[in-house]
């Protein structure tokens, strides 16, 4: 197999921040390669840098199909088969199946569309992947994973000869997943070198046959995916072990605060039942698509459900909106921090106490600047949030102190159920540890937690007890104490 | 069958041609003088400048911008136009293509602040529509042209018909009309810049990474609005058969109204020539069966902007509705495939 | 924010050395007419200003501003022809009062139709207040097919005209509404909420906060500021026209725009306004005095916010790196 990729060298700084430092890393043709590494880690950036996008610092060498390539642009990185597939996918939702997948065809001169060939084209590309697609629906009704094929096929009539997948999986059902998987592996057979970038390291093990890690923009090492397995690259990635200790801890002698009979919502999950007690964290996991962040929105009252019920200590209650969940004590820690859980361009004085601000007005409705000032050093102080003005907009802040802030936000409130979704996404390793001992600390107040996450060994070792869905349904639970990651991993997989 | 009837029923263009299609009847049983030969003539007539107006802005709707300048940049066109005329003579053709060139020229200006400098185009259109507007009335100082070139009388007529005592025939604002219609639906439907405007308009983000030029697609969608307003105003200056500078601006929002109404969307990525035709079309046929009816030409502003209002609400409902729907169909599929 | 505070300083700056240049190159604008007047205009200017500036705060726009003003002129002018002449004392001010508050509910039919159609049925801004420019305007011309009122009370004139210590009544009717305005919106909530909305409504949603009321509120509000803006204009002209003062929507978002106003929403100040709104009150004096053609300063004012727009963008995309 000859090399089609050798990167040697690549290094990368934003301002202060080095994101990449010293990479290298060879693709054979016709391999699966992942990448894979915790967020922060650098691989983004080394894709950019493959694709053209970003250039490394100098003293780096990219050598593709044999010709040292001086400066990689888009339009080069492109003609040499380099074919990236975003997360968002980069599809048109306004067009066609036929006209996504040939987009490349509108470039070209004549100037006229050569709508025949453009179909012929489009319709090769989906026989290339064996899947039959209806070439005139618009892509913006179709569900994400034909999207996927769409962007796929996209790669493939540009001749890709390395196709870069970041977090292909990340809204798929396993069924899917599998598709996709199976997929990888016909491409592969046909020569087209891949990349995968993900998180999921059963997946990644599924398919891979290298595999790098990345850790803090350096290169960890690559490994022969046979002689791996997903604790071990957890830990290559995190460079820590896990040594917490699963002590059994009865939380059953505690009121129950939040408890949950048959919610149903059509497409989102089916006949939900749980119980949730003062002071117990409840961790809920489950692959992205089993209706995780779904249930935690009704439950926050931004949708509601079409069957079941909902009971704050024993007294069924109706969220018309999430202000009832709000003034009911319930509140809920958004996985996407960037869009929903922070107004970025906001002061951090504004976002922490956007929650209170009604209650801190005093005559005439104004909020004295003084109280103002001194409610968010409050929490500053409270939370360890290392800030040094707190006027400035709150996207300055780094990514575990911007969920202190979010946590700020709503413990103001002294809510009684506390929803984190992915809690620490976007959160360095040495961060992570300190919103998991707020998080314990918040619980030993008697605050009832439910925390929801993708990362099982988050789940395992903060959680009193673990709750698994699938497809909408809760399959199975667990006690941490009873259990291991390897079992938890295939209860989730399963 | 079915399918094709539930296809239909989703498009905006089926209910806007019912709609359309109602309202054409009502006037015809209420007002006897609305659906004559005559009548119809003038409507296409009238409005051709306001039509003509549409088949450009449609373009800048799909590619996601949205331009008001288009009036003040007509009104520059039509005066220096008809000036060149009247020195040089000239023919159609050769008027045409200036007052196009000219035009086109003036729309690129807001393609450039929109793009190099990443201002939102209402503002940059609103600033554009006041340095056109303001700069002509002031080297003019609002005189109007009352002569005009010999072919103006003459116009065009082609298939000319007698019927009654009035003579009917295709003149040079349906020519320019259905032209600029037949114009843009090719560009749209049939030329890859066409296609990439649609795609521009449906994902900016998608076409950037892609390589599409995103300067260069928006230099082709602002020119070409200023390339039909220089357009559209030679249809007005030939109709009027005379030059008013401060005439022609305060229409911009019937253009736009029928656009929108017509299916196209301020965020970009929709909208079809259908559709626009549809839209100016009901707005016309209304403001012109009213006053039939006999309603007083001062109130038609009011008439125009409540319709615009109604249409608007309705539209934001229908998508939220349609979102919904999609979003329920989609966890459907997914359901299903699942299964 | 440190950027902001530097706008506010570059904008003093600015009016300084425009007010040098001016009252050194041209005659007449160092006096006490150029004053008065000056100070008279950007009175009426100011107040619709302010009513634009919240709804470019909160990431909107309010298109039908003038058309909202002059309709509430035109009613206000109306009742009063009908209800005050020949009226004196006790009967001439209840006339006044009675005007008065049906300007005020036309202005607040207004705001609460924008408000509704743009919180609750979610239409665009632009979309939305062309629509009700469209039918506000419509209506002030199909009520009066275009002609103007004209003749109002000493009462009223006062407003447009009037002194008080020798500074114009209505300087005191605009700072009476830029004081509690700047006020409200950095102390208040309801303020601060305006900000958040503007720069993430999503995400100020999900704080708990009823972003759909709180958009009410500010296109309730713009109109409410049309309405008292209104009062001043026909004051300082005596007369009301469904076509007037269509040149100030420029004007208004021109002056947001160069006060620091981002027009995407979510930052700038009552303080910044008002610095721009004395620099281009200087300007247009200047002009005027000059003998420019209103359609000269037309075409500039143009030219400027598209500088002043390129320019705080700039910024925007500094700060953000």
């Amino acid at each position: 197999m000859t090399a089609f990729l050798k990167l040697y060298a690549i290094s990368r700084r934003f301002g202060g921040v080095t994101a990449l430092s010293n990479v290298d890393m060879t693709l054979e043709a016709g391999e699966v390669h992942c990448l894979v590494g915790e967020n922060g880690s650098g691989k983004s950036t080394l894709i950019k840098i493959i694709s053209g996008v970003q250039t490394p610092e100098p003293g780096a060498q990219i050598i593709i199909a044999g010709r040292d390539v001086a400066r990689l642009t888009p339009q080069e990185s492109t003609r040499f088969g380099i074919q990236v597939i975003y997360q968002d996918l980069s599809l048109f939702p306004n067009l066609t199946v036929a006209e996504n997948i040939a987009i490349n065809s509108h470039f070209g001169r004549p100037h006229l569309v050569r709508w025949a060939e453009l179909r012929k084209s489009a319709e090769e590309a989906l026989g290339k992947i064996g899947v039959t697609l209806d070439l005139d629906a618009v892509v913006g009704n179709l569900t994400i994973a034909n999207r996927q094929l769409v962007a796929i096929c996209r790669a493939l009539t540009a001749d890709a000869k390395l196709l870069i997948m970041d977090e292909p999986t990340a809204s798929l059902t396993r069924t899917e997943v599998n598709r996709l998987l199976d997929l990888v592996r016909a491409l592969k057979a046909q020569g087209i070198c891949i990349m995968f970038v993900s998180h999921r390291l059963d997946e990644v093990l599924e398919v891979a046959d290298r595999v790098t890690v990345l850790r803090d923009g350096n290169k960890v090492g690559t490994y022969s995916a046979g002689e791996m397995n997903d604790k071990k690259l957890a830990v290559l990635m995190t460079g820590k072990q896990f040594t917490y200790d699963l002590r059994e801890i009865d939380i059953s002698c505690r009121p129950v605060v939040l408890s949950v009979e048959g919610l149903t919502r059509q497409g989102e999950y089916d006949n939900i039942d749980f119980e949730l007690r003062e002071g117990e964290i409840l961790g809920l996991t489950g692959l992205l698509g089993s209706g995780r962040t779904e249930l935690a929105l009704t439950l926050f009252g931004i949708t509601r459900p079409e069957r079941g019920k909902i009971f704050l200590d024993a007294a069924p209650i109706t969220l018309r909106s999430n202000q009832d969940a709000i003034n009911a004590g319930i509140v809920y820690v958004s996985e996407d921090r960037l869009t929903l859980g922070l107004v970025l361009d906001q002061p951090i004085s504004s976002n922490t106490i956007v929650t209170v601000l009604q209650h801190l007005a005093g005559r005439l409705n104004l909020v004295p600047s003084l109280i103002r000032r001194d409610t968010v050093d409050r929490w500053v102080k409270e939370l360890s949030i290392k800030v040094s003005n707190i006027e400035s907009a709150v996207r300055t802040l780094s990514g575990g102190n911007q969920q202190r802030v979010v946590l700020a936000k709503w413990l103001a409130r002294k809510p009684r159920v506390l929803i984190l979704d992915s809690p620490t996404v976007g959160v360095d390793i040495m961060a992570k540890d300190g919103i998991y001992e707020i998080v314990k600390s918040l619980a030993a107040e008697g605050v009832a937690i439910l925390m929801i996450s993708d990362e099982i060994p988050e789940v395992l070792y903060h959680s009193h007890r673990i709750l698994v869905m699938r497809e909408g349904r809760l399959s199975s639970e667990h006690r941490p104490h009873e259990t291991d990651e390897h079992r938890l991993m295939a209860a989730v997989n399963a | 069958m079915h399918e094709m009837l539930k296809r239909l029923r989703s498009k905006n263009e089926f209910w806007l041609a019912i709609v359309l299609l109602g309202l054409v009847v009502f006037f015809s049983f209420t007002a006897p003088a609305f659906f004559t030969i005559g009548n119809l003539n003038d409507l296409l007539t009238q409005n051709a400048f306001t039509g003509i107006l549409c088949a450009g802005l449609i373009v800048v709707l799909i590619a996601g911008g949205i331009d008001i300048s288009f009036t003040a940049t007509a009104s520059v066109v039509q005066y220096a136009a008809v000036t060149l005329a009247n020195m040089y003579g000239m023919n159609w053709i050769i008027l045409l293509v200036i007052a196009g060139g000219l035009g086109a020229i003036m729309g690129t200006i807001n393609a450039f602040f929109v793009v190099k400098f990443r201002i939102h185009s209402i503002i940059v259109s609103i600033a554009t529509l006041n340095i056109f507007y303001g700069l002509l009335i002031f080297i003019t100082s609002g005189n109007y042209i009352t002569t005009v070139p010999d072919y103006f009388y003459d116009g065009i007529n082609w298939l000319e018909f007698q019927l009654g005592r009035r003579s009917y025939g295709i003149n040079l604002q349906m020519v320019l009309l259905f032209g600029s219609f037949i114009l843009t639906a090719f560009i749209l439907k049939a030329t890859n810049i066409g296609r990439q405007i649609y795609a521009m308009g449906g994902n900016p983000d998608a076409a950037r990474r892609l390589g599409f030029s995103i300067f260069r697609l928006n230099l082709f969608v602002y020119g070409y609005m200023g390339f039909i307003a220089g357009i559209a105003s030679i249809a007005h200056a030939q109709l009027q058969l005379n030059v008013t500078p401060t005439v022609l601006v305060g229409r911009e929002l019937t253009v736009l109204a029928a656009v929108v109404l017509g299916g196209a969307s301020l965020m970009g990525g929709v909208g079809t020539v259908l559709g626009t035709i549809l839209g100016v079309s009901f707005l016309c046929v209304l403001q012109n069966g009213l006053i039939i009816l006999g309603l007083p030409a001062r109130w038609e502003g009011a008439v125009t902007g409540l319709v615009i209002l109604i249409a608007v609400a309705a539209s934001a409902l229908e998508g939220s509705r349609q979102m919904n729907m999609r979003r329920a169909s989609r966890k459907g599929q997914e359901a299903g495939a699942a299964a | 924010m440190i950027l902001l505070r530097h706008t506010n300083t570059q904008l003093s700056i600015l009016l300084v050395i425009l007010f040098i240049a001016f009252s050194l190159g041209i005659d007449r604008f160092f006096s006490i007419e150029s004053a008065w007047s000056m100070a008279i205009q950007v009175s009426g200017l100011g107040i619709l200003s302010l009513a634009m500036m919240i709804t470019l705060l909160k990431g909107g726009i309010n298109l039908s501003l003038i058309a909202t003003t002059n309709l509430c002129s035109l009613t206000m002018a109306y009742m009063i022809n009908l209800l005050t002449p020949g009226a004196e004392g006790l009967a001439l001010i209840g006339g006044i009062l009675v005007a008065l508050a049906c300007g005020a509910f036309v202005a607040a039919f207004i705001g609460a139709l924008n408000g509704y159609i743009i919180a609750y049925l979610n239409v665009s801004p632009i979309l939305a207040t062309l629509g009700t420019m469209t039918l506000v305007k419509g209506i002030a011309v199909g009520l009066t097919a275009g002609n103007v009122l004209s003749g109002f009370p000493e009462a009223i004139t006062y407003i447009g005209n009037g002194a008080v210590l020798g500074i114009p009544f209505s300087l005191f009717v605009f700072v009476g509404c830029a004081i509690p305005l700047a006020i409200w919106l950095s102390r208040t909530p309801t303020g601060m909420f305006i900000y958040m909305i503007g720069s993430n409504e999503k995400a100020t949603r999900y704080s708990g906060i009823d972003t759909k009321w709180v958009i009410f509120k500010v296109y309730l509000l713009s109109s409410m500021l049309a309405w008292i803006g209104a009062i001043v204009l026909m004051g300082w002209l005596n007369s009301a026209r469904a076509d007037y003062s269509e040149s100030y929507l420029l004007i208004t978002i021109l002056a947001a725009v160069l006060g620091g106003i981002d027009p995407f929403g979510g930052s700038g100040k009552v303080a910044g306004l008002v610095l721009a709104l004395a620099i281009l009150q200087f300007i247009s004096s200047a002009f005027n005095l000059l003998g420019f053609s209103p359609f000269l300063t037309l075409a500039i004012w143009g030219v400027i916010l598209l500088a002043a727009a390129a320019l705080a963008i700039k910024t925007r995309s500094l700060q953000q790196n």
